[in-house]
């Protein structure tokens, strides 16, 4: 071997093992700076000075900062957090820079909006973030739809909710979904079939993963939730024509009330408590359920709702 | 250190010295003793902050400045004025002259670096009247811009070993850019999905992460820096100047130089 050969051959290897230790360097850093680099972002907090900042490239920045609240709230809810005080500043900062970045308003409406651990529990700042997308777009309709959405799901105000949606459902080439919507508002706010129409509505229309996967997890506690209520009835008819409680689904099964065993939206067997309560196997998979949550159940600080679970 | 590496580094650096690139420190005092009677003048309780903030990002932007534009001439216009057929034709390695002259625009950069931040230290005793426990951190934020110099100081010589000066600068600036924003890069190929998030995140751990070693808002803010931070940002500056460095050395071991 030449010595130029092994001048190559040193400097190829210990490139390749520099390439490998730099990687597994800047994975130590990144996991002590994930919140540092947020933190210092909001240093300059106005949006006008951003935008001054930016030179004309607030197009870019709006979609960095974008990212930020995404990483931010993602990061935050994935250790199970209960304060998510910059998400509205980092969200308010985005669509200031960029007002026709539609899905930040739908990530604001989604995850500002409800109580923590799923959300900021921040509505009244969701409210604004929305009415400040609807002045800036006001043809498009999906932000009618997630200020109703506000309105019915966090501040259960229906009348407020239902001239949202009226009022998208004006807009053209709006969804018809809203004309039902602001129908159901006025007659059957507040039930079950109702909220199912909106997560679907969500499911349905939204762009953002974590904003789907989300509304996929409140449909499938609706399902428990009516499934549960169902199943109860059932058991409750059983004891009133064997004047016992059932001892399993199986033996309600043979006795003709059950076709087969009852499964929950994610194909798990449902379990009958011996007091005749119907509970799901396991709750920390459906979160947001109302019924079906086994007694002494305490939630994890941490829902499986995100796409990353 | 190698004789012949220092012999090299020291000749690089007294080049760089007689190309006048000391200079820009008189433009970085007129810009520190402006800014210190402007800010004191104003006194609007943000004085501190502004010297550190200013001051920091000026050490930070002269010294990139240097560090390309001194960085991507490094061979190129030894080739040009022929005298590296001098060096080489004497017991010199390729990969020794490299080494030689990153440590030679390494030892500028990093004399450069201290008299402005002299410079720094006088105009914040000139507007706060008084040194802080905190002003302590300012001296970590220096230290993290002076790895950063290293890491642009290697690209642009691994630049240097195979493009012109024009090109090799486009190429430095934007790597700069780009790892500048290295942890929003990161974020974004987080977000991406399928072969595009592989892709998108090959490329942020392969661009120099400098956005770890820029510290200078939350020091201006006086929030401390981790001692674990200091220990992983100087390993990674070091490994990544080496990866840099070893990017060049392979290539101008092969490069025809007839």
């Amino acid at each position: 071997m030449s010595a130029s050969q092994r001048v190559a051959a040193v400097a190829g290897s210990t490139l390749i093992a520099c390439l490998l230790a730099s990687i597994i360097l800047l994975r130590q850093i990144d996991g002590m700076r994930s919140a540092a680099t947020i933190q210092e972002v909001l240093y300059i907090s106005s949006p006008k000075l951003l935008k001054r900042l930016s030179l004309g490239y607030n197009g870019l920045l709006a979609d960095i900062y974008w990212t930020r609240a995404v990483q931010y709230f993602g990061g935050k809810h994935h250790e199970g957090a209960r304060h998510y005080e910059l998400l509205a500043p980092l969200l308010d900062i985005t669509t200031q820079l960029d007002p026709h970045l539609s899905v930040a308003y739908e990530f604001g409406s989604n995850f500002l909006a409800p109580p923590p651990p799923n959300g900021a529990g921040q509505p009244e700042r969701a409210i604004q973030l929305v009415e400040f997308g609807i002045r800036n777009n006001p043809n498009d309709w999906r932000l009618y739809y997630d200020l109703g959405f506000i309105y019915y799901m966090n501040l259960q105000e229906y009348s407020k909710a239902a001239a949202a949606f009226l009022q998208g459902s004006r807009v053209p080439n709006a969804h018809p979904f809203l004309k039902v919507l602001a129908a159901q508002m006025a007659e059957h706010a507040g039930e079950i079939q109702t909220a199912r129409l909106m997560w679907l509505t969500t499911y349905q229309t939204a762009r953002d993963p974590s904003i789907r996967a989300n509304a996929v997890a409140h449909l499938r506690a609706l399902q428990v939730d009516q499934d549960v209520t169902a199943l109860e009835a059932l058991v409750n008819l059983y004891r009133e024509k064997s004047g016992r409680l059932p001892a399993s689904f199986q033996a309600m099964e043979q006795a003709g009330f059950l076709r087969s065993l009852p499964v929950d939206p994610l194909g798990q067997t449902y379990a009958l408590e011996a007091n005749g309560q119907v509970v799901v196997r396991d709750p920390d998979d459906l979160p947001f359920i109302r019924k079906g949550v086994p007694q002494g159940y305490v939630p994890p600080a941490r829902p499986k709702f995100l796409p990353n679970d | 250190m190698n004789t012949r590496i220092g012999l090299i580094a020291a000749n690089t650096f007294r080049e760089a010295v007689r190309d006048r690139v000391l200079y820009n420190l008189i433009a970085f005092a007129l810009l520190m003793s402006g800014a210190a009677v402007l800010v004191g003048q104003i006194s609007i309780d943000i004085e501190r902050l502004v010297v550190v903030n200013l001051g920091l990002t000026a050490v930070s932007l002269f010294g990139t400045v240097i560090a390309i534009f001194i960085g991507i001439g490094l061979v190129s216009k030894e080739i040009d004025k022929r005298t590296l057929y001098t060096v080489l034709s004497r017991p010199v390695r390729r990969w020794e002259f490299i080494v030689g002259k990153f440590f030679g625009l390494a030892g500028t950069l990093a004399v450069n670096t201290f008299f402005m931040a002299v410079g720094v230290f006088a105009a914040l005793l000139y507007v706060a009247h008084h040194f802080q426990a905190s002003d302590g951190w300012v001296l970590v934020a220096l230290y993290f811009i002076v790895l950063e110099f290293l890491i642009i100081t290697a690209i642009a010589l691994l630049f240097s070993s195979f493009s012109s000066p024009l090109m090799a600068a486009v190429f430095a600036f934007s790597l700069f850019v780009i790892g500048s924003f290295s942890e929003d890069l990161r974020g974004f190929a987080a977000m991406a999905h399928g072969p595009g998030r592989w892709l998108a995140l090959a490329a942020a751990y392969l661009v120099p992460n400098l956005s770890a070693l820029n510290v200078i808002s939350s020091v201006a803010h006086q929030q401390a820096v981790s001692g674990r931070l200091i220990l992983y940002n100087t390993a990674y500056a070091l490994t990544y100047s080496a990866l840099a460095l070893c990017g060049a050395v392979l290539i101008f071991e092969r490069r025809n130089l007839k």
